[in-house]
């Protein structure tokens, strides 16, 4: 194997041969608003299932927990019918809407984090007559920073490296994400490996600049699904 | 009891964008995948129903089907054993107080799991290639002729092992925090009575670490059943349907084949293997395990 020169041009090239730009926009896109959703939606959910007592809230708590071991699979076929039914086959709905009905695995997250945040603080706050959407928005989130963070992480990594979600429900390049772009580029007889390694450099790069500036919050997330699990 | 009232009110209001999603995304979706894993549906033609016929043709039938799920258990039962025992084990090493610069090579670990999903598959490809690929570039210096890995049935299987065991970063991270709630009192006691780093790693490590074992394994058993992206990018299936694994199987049949009775079908088979492992695992944890 001879040893390539290495060639600053394949950054250039990939402008030219990949559609980065459009796919990075959509990419971005759907990190935002799946990063957006995931923090409102199960922060509130959490909140209902840490903070307020009442009747069932552990037993459909349980019914959280068990949806996360739900295989995808099961779902998908109902849901591609039911997204096609929408019309929404062929556009980014499909792949952001969800995140605004919570998930179960950052609504578990949040209930731990929530939990040692003392209940005392809350009480004060009932005292003085601040209702629950006050104590949540004014005491609950500003005091879990480092919760909101690992979820905005974690939601920000599954977008960017989901693969299957965007191979089943786009169908029009213009939409396409930069996981499935990379992939629809990948022949068997000429894979082009300057462009797609080149695009693999470009992907990763953002994820390992995360992981140094954020490793507490990514080893705190990782750590957190196994130990309480 | 107004108060109690108003708590049941505002905490479903609280969650109620859970509701929803379970209802919208959850529950229906599962309840009409069982209705049409009964029938015969293309997604052009109304579904047409035909009872059991598709658990039918799969199992008894459905030579493909019965590839694809001892190619998944194949994977399920090596990948298992070897991710296990590897992963424990650089826990182990990284956690020991000798080791200097453990927090180095917790990271290095750890780097692999953070390349996206489509681009490992690519590195994959691109690194196992007979000819040119880095490893085999590697096993030439030392005089041993590399095999052409993706392209033949024995050892398609094994790669796509070292891949999982590649990106297990994660499994280790969980292992180390296991570790660190093993009181060291314990360590102390047993070095006392004699005990050397085999026993101590037997029958102090090991059983304490149980739960966290036991974590780990669903979650790759789970992993696997649901591994798609790999075999779909890398082989595609091939050679000779040896990477044929389950979601793929059932990918190709919803999607490629429109055959959307069938894949709901086997997506039940799934839930119900998925969830018979997961109760196994519970009760072996419970009989044999170290309980909190």
């Amino acid at each position: 194997m001879a040893a390539a020169a290495p060639q600053w041009r394949n950054y250039v090239k990939i402008f030219s041969q990949f559609p980065f730009l459009t796919d990075l926009r959509n990419t971005m896109i759907l990190v935002v608003l799946n990063a957006v959703g995931a923090v409102i939606s199960n922060t509130l959910v959490a909140y209902g299932f840490a903070k307020i007592e009442w009747r069932g809230r552990d037993a459909i708590f349980w019914v959280v927990l068990a949806t996360i071991i739900l295989p995808f699979q099961v779902v998908l076929i109902p849901l591609f019918i039911f997204y096609h039914k929408l019309h929404w086959i062929g556009t980014l709905f499909p792949l952001w809407v969800p995140a605004f009905f919570g998930n179960a695995f950052f609504i578990f997250l949040l209930r731990q984090f929530f939990l040692s945040i003392p209940n005392e603080l809350s009480y004060a706050a009932k005292i003085d007559g601040a209702g629950e959407l006050m104590i949540y928005r004014r005491i609950i989130i500003p005091l879990s920073g480092p919760a909101i963070a690992t979820v905005v992480i974690f939601a920000f990594l599954r977008t960017w490296n989901d693969f299957i979600g965007p191979l089943i429900f786009l169908t029009d390049a213009k939409w396409y994400t930069l996981s499935l772009g990379a992939q629809q580029i990948m022949h068997n007889l000429d894979p082009k490996w300057d462009v797609l390694l080149t695009l693999g450099v470009m992907m990763t790069f953002p994820v390992l600049i995360i992981f140094f500036l954020l490793q507490k919050y990514f080893i705190q997330g990782i750590a957190m699904s196994g130990i309480k699990g | 009891m107004r108060e109690g009232i108003r708590n049941t009110r505002n905490g479903i209001l609280f969650i109620s964008p859970w509701i929803v999603g379970f209802f919208v995304f959850i529950a229906y979706p599962i309840l009409s995948s069982f209705y049409y894993s009964l029938t015969r549906y293309n997604v052009i033609d109304a579904p047409r129903f035909i009872g059991l016929g598709n658990y039918i043709s799969l199992i008894l039938k459905d030579s493909e089907f019965q590839v694809a799920l001892a190619n998944t258990l194949y994977m399920i039962f090596f990948g298992t054993i070897v991710i296990t025992v590897a992963t424990i084990a650089i826990a182990i090493i990284l956690n020991s107080r000798n080791m200097s610069g453990a927090s180095i090579f917790r990271v290095v670990f750890f780097i692999p799991t953070l390349i996206p999903l489509v681009i490992l598959c690519i590195l994959w490809v691109w690194m196992l290639q007979p000819q040119t690929g880095l490893i085999n570039t590697v096993l030439s210096y030392v005089g041993i002729k590399g095999p052409g890995w993706l392209a033949d049935p024995k050892l398609a299987k094994p790669a796509f092992i070292m891949m999982f065991l590649w990106t297990s970063g994660g499994a280790v991270i969980i292992y180390l925090a296991g570790l660190q709630d093993i009181p060291v009192s314990l360590y102390e006691v047993a070095s006392l009575d004699g005990a050397g780093f085999f026993r101590r790693t037997f029958f102090i490590t090991i059983p304490l670490l149980s739960p966290v074992i036991l974590f780990n394994v669903v979650t790759y058993v789970i992993g696997i059943f649901q591994s798609f992206a790999e075999s779909y990018i890398i082989t595609s299936g091939g050679p000779n349907n040896s990477t044929l694994f389950y979601s793929l199987y059932l990918y190709q049949n919803a999607f490629q084949y429109f055959k959307m009775g069938l894949a709901c079908a086997m997506g039940w088979i799934l839930l119900i293997i998925a969830a018979g492992l997961i109760a196994f695992l519970l009760r072996m944890q419970r009989r044999f395990g170290y309980q909190q």
